[in-house]
Formats: C-alpha cells, structure tokens, sequence
C-alpha cells in the first residue's frame, strides 16, 4: 500500500471572476521512503494539490476526489482528524522562509509549540528537542540561536529552521513546497542535500513541489509533470530526462540553459499558461504546442502508459515527439 | 530602547515650544481679546486691565514671561474672565473628571471593538460578520451630539433609569451615557481597524504555517494572529486616546459632566488666553507622550522594529 494516494484529485476556488479550476482530476502515488517530484510551472495546480491534501487550502477553495494517507481517506476530513495527521505524520515546509516563519514569536517558542501540542512535553524539554533537530539541520550553535526571532537568520538558515521544525515529531511524509526557490544557487544545494541526509537518517517519504527540474535531476525517484491543472507526464527520473515523450516535458528540458551545447540563445515555451477561469476545452498545453492541432481541442487525452512505470497525456505519436521541436514552430501558433 | 525614550522626551521639549509660540501668536492675532465686550469698556479701564495682566507689553515680552513661569513656577497663570481663579485651578478641577470618563470609554471601545472586530474576522461573510460590521458603520455615522440627546430622552426621560446629567463624583450611573455617547464611534472605528487587519494577518503565510503544524484553531488566533494584528489598531488607539480625553466638549455639554473640554471651548469664545493656553498645552503633551507608547509599544510587538 503506498503511503500517500491522490486520486483523481480536482482542487477549484471561487472568485469574483468566476470559478477557478485550478487542478483537475489528478492522481499520483508515493511509497513509504521515496521521493517524488511535482514539476511545473506557476499556476500548474502543483501546490494546490499538496495543500489540498493537507486542507490547507485558502478560505474560497474547495477540493473533491480523494487522498489516502496510510490507506485513510484524508481529503476533506474534520479539523480535529487533520491536527492529528498535520506535523506528527506529514509535515510541510514553504518557499519563502521568511514570511512562512512567524516573524513575531522567537524561534524556540515556534519550534517547542509543536512538541507542547503533539507530543504533551513540558517547554523546557521540547526547546531541548528543538535544540537536537537544529543541530540536524547544521545550525551552528543552535542552543543560542534558538532564542533568535527569523529575521535574525540568513535566508538558507531560515531554511534549515523551517525544515526542522517540519521534522521535530519525526513525520512520514515531508511536503516540501519550492524549498529552494527563494534560496540562493549555492544554498540550493546545499539544502537539497540536506534533504536526503535527513531523508536517510529519518526514513520519511518527499514530496517535493518545485518549477526547477535541475533540483530534481538529482533528488528523486519519479517525477509528475503538471500542467494547466492535469498531468501531462509521469515517469521515473532519468527516463525522464533521457527520453521526454511530451511535448511540455520536452520544452521545459530545451528551456534549461547548457554551457555544454554551446548556444547562446535561452530558449523559451512560447505563449503563456492558460487562464483557469475558462480554460482550453481539450489540452490545456494544446495553445504552445508544436504539434497542437484542432483534434487536441476534441478531447482531454487520456495518462496512457509508455512504459515501465511511465504514462503521458498525449495524443501525437511518441516517435513524432522524439524527432524533436521542429525550428520556426513559433510562427505558426495561433 | 533607554536610549530611544530619552531622545523622544528630549525632542518633546522644542516640539512643545513651537506648539506653545505658535498658539500664542494666533491666539493674540484673532480680533477681540478677553476684555472685549458687547458695551465697550472705558479706554482708562480697560488700559488699566491690560496693565494688569501684561498685555500692553510686545508680543514677544509676553511669550517669555509667560514661558518663564511655567518653566520657573509651573504657572500658568491666572484666568482672564474668572480672576479668581488660575489656570493651574481650573485643570485640576476638569481634567480628572474628562481623564476618568475618558479612560473608561477608551477601555470600553478598546475592548468592545477588538472583540467584535475579531470575531467578525474569524466568522467572515457569516450573519455575525454583517451584523458586527452593520452595527459599526451605524454607530460610525452616528455623530455623539445627536447620540447624547438620544441616551437623555430614551434613559432619562422616558425609562426614567439613569441622570440626565452632572458628575457626583463619578458615580456609575452618572458615568453610563457620558461613556456609551462618547466610545460608541471610537468603538466602531477600533472594531472596523481590528476586522480588516485580523483577515490580513490570517491570510498570511506563516499563518499557513501555524494551521500546518496542526495547532487548534483557538492557539492559531491567540498566539499568532491576535498580536501582529494589534500593530494597525495601536496606531489608531495612541492618538484616538487624546482625541478622548480632550475633544469631549459634547460630553460636557449635554451631561454637564464638568471635564475641560467645556472649558476649552468657552475659553476660546471668551479669549480666556491663559486657559487657552494651558489646555493647549496639556493636549500637545499627551499627543506627544502617547505617540511615545505607540512607538514603544510597537517595538515590543515586532521584534524587527529597533530604534
């Protein structure tokens, strides 16, 4: 039994505009221990899924389908059921470790809430705790530092406090929204392999959200491509790369800068994402798709299987996709 | 943060001198003066008067006399239309009287307005929400010189419950309507400040963050919503609480409570100059010394604000 089953997941909101759509009919598994990567642009619905499953989501959102955690029905359920899961089995880390942080309580009463709550611990024992998991972050002489407000810390330490206030009650899953995102390169990394020390040494499962496919070349098993609030590629890490089979996959592995290959122009996906109020009837990469024709209006395609653990939605040929984007499709967009 | 009290209180010093000239500059260049009557008094009398009070000496004699007694014999001399009286008397009598029902009023918008304010904000668009917000923009229109003669006809003359007036010492029936009349718009302000500032704060992220560490709704509120919340209501409350104790001239007037706002205003009608002087004065301080605690109670909230 996988730990955590999303399946055929919508997340929408209501806004004055009308209704957003803003994940339509997702589904994705993770083991107990692995790692799985959400990748996609801003907007593609990949934090709204995790949110939803955490009912996180803001006050307007409404979210239907079902998420198993540990084979129980999560999506939806009463607050006091979702306190208990919330940090003691599935915590979340944010992207931007200031603001996600309360700038106006220090460190060790934000930290030792947690264990006070969960764990029943008196608060000079959970600052004690809290103490031990900020040395497993490396924060150098954290039993003086916990005393610090976050605008005291760097924005990678910020980081690594937010990470180990995720990680005091030792959850099985770790939601990490965009960790790196508002980090600097160098801390990016060092960050990301902070993750998978603690991934060892804790036993826990990643989730992890982000528009950055360099940070997922090297920290995970699987990867789910999301798009326009659907997913439009599902596969293991390094088929992935080696092999993209749809067309989105595809434009976003072109639209990663390479010193190697030697060109000098930074290649795009032309056009913007779809607006989510009223979005493409068939698929919704079908407006900057090389291949787009009036048949991927017709229908939603269908997550068909590639391979061994690999599916995609859409509805060319895979040889076609694999002869590359041919030059100057950008004129003939609509 | 010792430091940061002392160089306030000493830039007070200068902001309450140019406060103190130039109101006695416009003061004196309004037309009339204390002695202006109806019937104009004798040329003899009245040069007589002036001398008396020193108001045939330059303009500028007078400042520095006038400074030089308060700074000397915190004096503020006497008043020009009841000579038996200082000014020294006349805020001794007033101002515990307007201090005590001001106060109380302040305590009752403050604590009346947060709470209907946040619990607006946590039930919002639901009939508590309209109902908090309905009752605040009512009581917001609702001026307290067309409240204090409503609170007189309902609860005096009609239920016959409460005093339609005068202070007895402050006791809590005499208290009732000054208070209700004079906090009720200060109420809805705070509670309309409070409302708006405490969706703010919940839809931010470390907010989220709160709600994902799986803590109960009711610490979530308490422990870190309330607080950041406050910043936008503090810095209405320093000056709304000056505005309280000093500007309730209506309050006066309808329930003869005897404060100073009375006395301010009819010094103003009579160029009672000292009078006018001294309250100025008082209300410059307290502006002064309660835009002080709002500083400082800032900083006490948000750590990131050192001076």
């Amino acid at each position: 039994m996988p730990l955590l089953e999303i399946d055929d997941l919508s997340v929408s909101f209501d806004t004055p505009d009308g209704t957003v759509s803003a994940v339509r009919g997702v589904s994705m598994a993770l083991e107990a221990g692995k790692t799985l990567a959400i990748v996609g642009e801003s907007g593609s619905g990949k934090s709204q899924t995790a949110f939803a499953a955490l009912g996180l989501l803001a006050k307007n959102g409404r979210a239907t389908g079902s998420v198993r955690f540990e084979g129980e029905e999560i999506l939806n359920a009463p607050l006091k059921a979702l306190n208990k899961i919330r940090a003691e089995k599935i915590a979340m880390v944010f992207q931007d470790p200031m603001t996600s942080l309360n700038p106006y309580m220090r460190v060790s009463d934000q930290m030792s809430e947690v264990l006070m709550h969960h764990k029943g611990m008196g608060k000079k024992e959970a600052v004690a705790e809290a103490v031990r998991m900020l040395d497993a972050v490396h924060i150098p002489s954290a039993r003086e530092r916990i005393r610090l407000y976050p605008h005291e810390f760097s924005g990678g330490m910020r980081q690594r406090v937010m990470i180990a206030m995720a990680l005091l009650c030792r959850p099985r899953l770790l939601i990490a929204d965009e960790p790196t995102t508002a980090l600097d390169v160098t801390v990016q990394a060092q960050i990301m392999s902070l993750f998978s020390e603690l991934q060892s040494e804790f036993g826990m499962a990643l989730l992890l959200i982000t528009h950055d496919l360099g940070v997922v070349a090297g920290s995970c098993e699987d990867v789910v491509v999301m798009y326009g609030g659907r997913i439009m590629e599902k596969a293991p890490v390094d088929p992935l790369f080696a092999d993209p089979v749809h067309p989105y996959t595809l434009g976003l592995l072109r639209a990663i800068p390479r010193v190697d290959k030697g060109s000098e122009e930074l290649l795009t996906i032309p056009g913007a994402p779809p607006n989510m109020t009223n979005p493409p009837p068939g698929c919704p990469f079908r407006p900057r798709c090389a291949w787009g024709g009036d048949d991927c209006d017709a229908v939603v395609p269908p997550l068909d299987s590639v391979g061994p653990n690999r599916s995609r939605a859409c509805i060319r040929p895979v040889e076609t996709i694999r002869e590359g984007i041919p030059a100057d499709y950008e004129e003939a967009l609509p | 943060m010792l430091s940061f009290i002392l160089k306030r209180l000493a830039v007070a010093i200068p902001t309450l001198l140019v406060l103190i000239v130039l109101s006695f500059v416009l003061m004196h260049a309004a037309p009339g003066g204390p002695f202006t009557r109806e019937r104009a008094i004798p040329p003899e009398v009245l040069a007589n008067l002036n001398a008396r009070y020193g108001l045939d000496e330059p303009l500028w004699k007078q400042i520095g006399t006038y400074l030089w007694n308060i700074v000397a014999h915190f004096d503020f001399g006497p008043s020009f239309v009841y000579p038996s009286r200082t000014v020294n008397d006349v805020i001794a009598q007033g101002f515990p009287i307007t201090l005590t029902y001001g106060a109380i009023s302040f305590l009752v918008a403050v604590i009346v307005g947060c709470s209907l304010g946040v619990a607006a904000a946590i039930k919002q668009n639901s009939w508590l929400d309209y109902l908090a917000v309905g009752v605040s923009i009512g009581a917001q229109v609702l001026p307290n010189f067309v409240m204090a003669p409503i609170l007189v006809l309902v609860f005096t003359l009609w239920l016959g419950w409460l005093p339609g007036g005068g202070w007895n010492d402050g006791q809590w029936e005499y208290l009732v309507m000054p208070v209700v009349a004079l906090s009720t718009s200060f109420m809805a302000s705070i509670a309309r400040i409070t409302r708006s500032s405490m969706l703010e704060v919940l839809a931010q992220n470390h907010i989220r963050t709160a709600r994902a560490k799986g803590l109960p709704t009711r610490r979530i509120l308490l422990r870190h919503a309330l607080k950041p919340a406050m910043l936008p209501v503090i810095s209405y409350l320093g000056p709304a609480f000056v505005t309280m104790i000093t500007g309730s001239v209506v309050i006066d007037l309808f329930f003869s409570t005897g404060g100073i706002g009375l006395f301010f205003v009819n010094a103003a009608l009579s160029r009672d100059y000292s009078v006018m002087m001294g309250i100025t004065i008082l209300i410059g301080g307290l502006t002064i010394l309660f835009n002080l605690v709002v500083d400082i109670l800032y900083a006490w909230i948000d750590p990131r604000i050192r001076y």
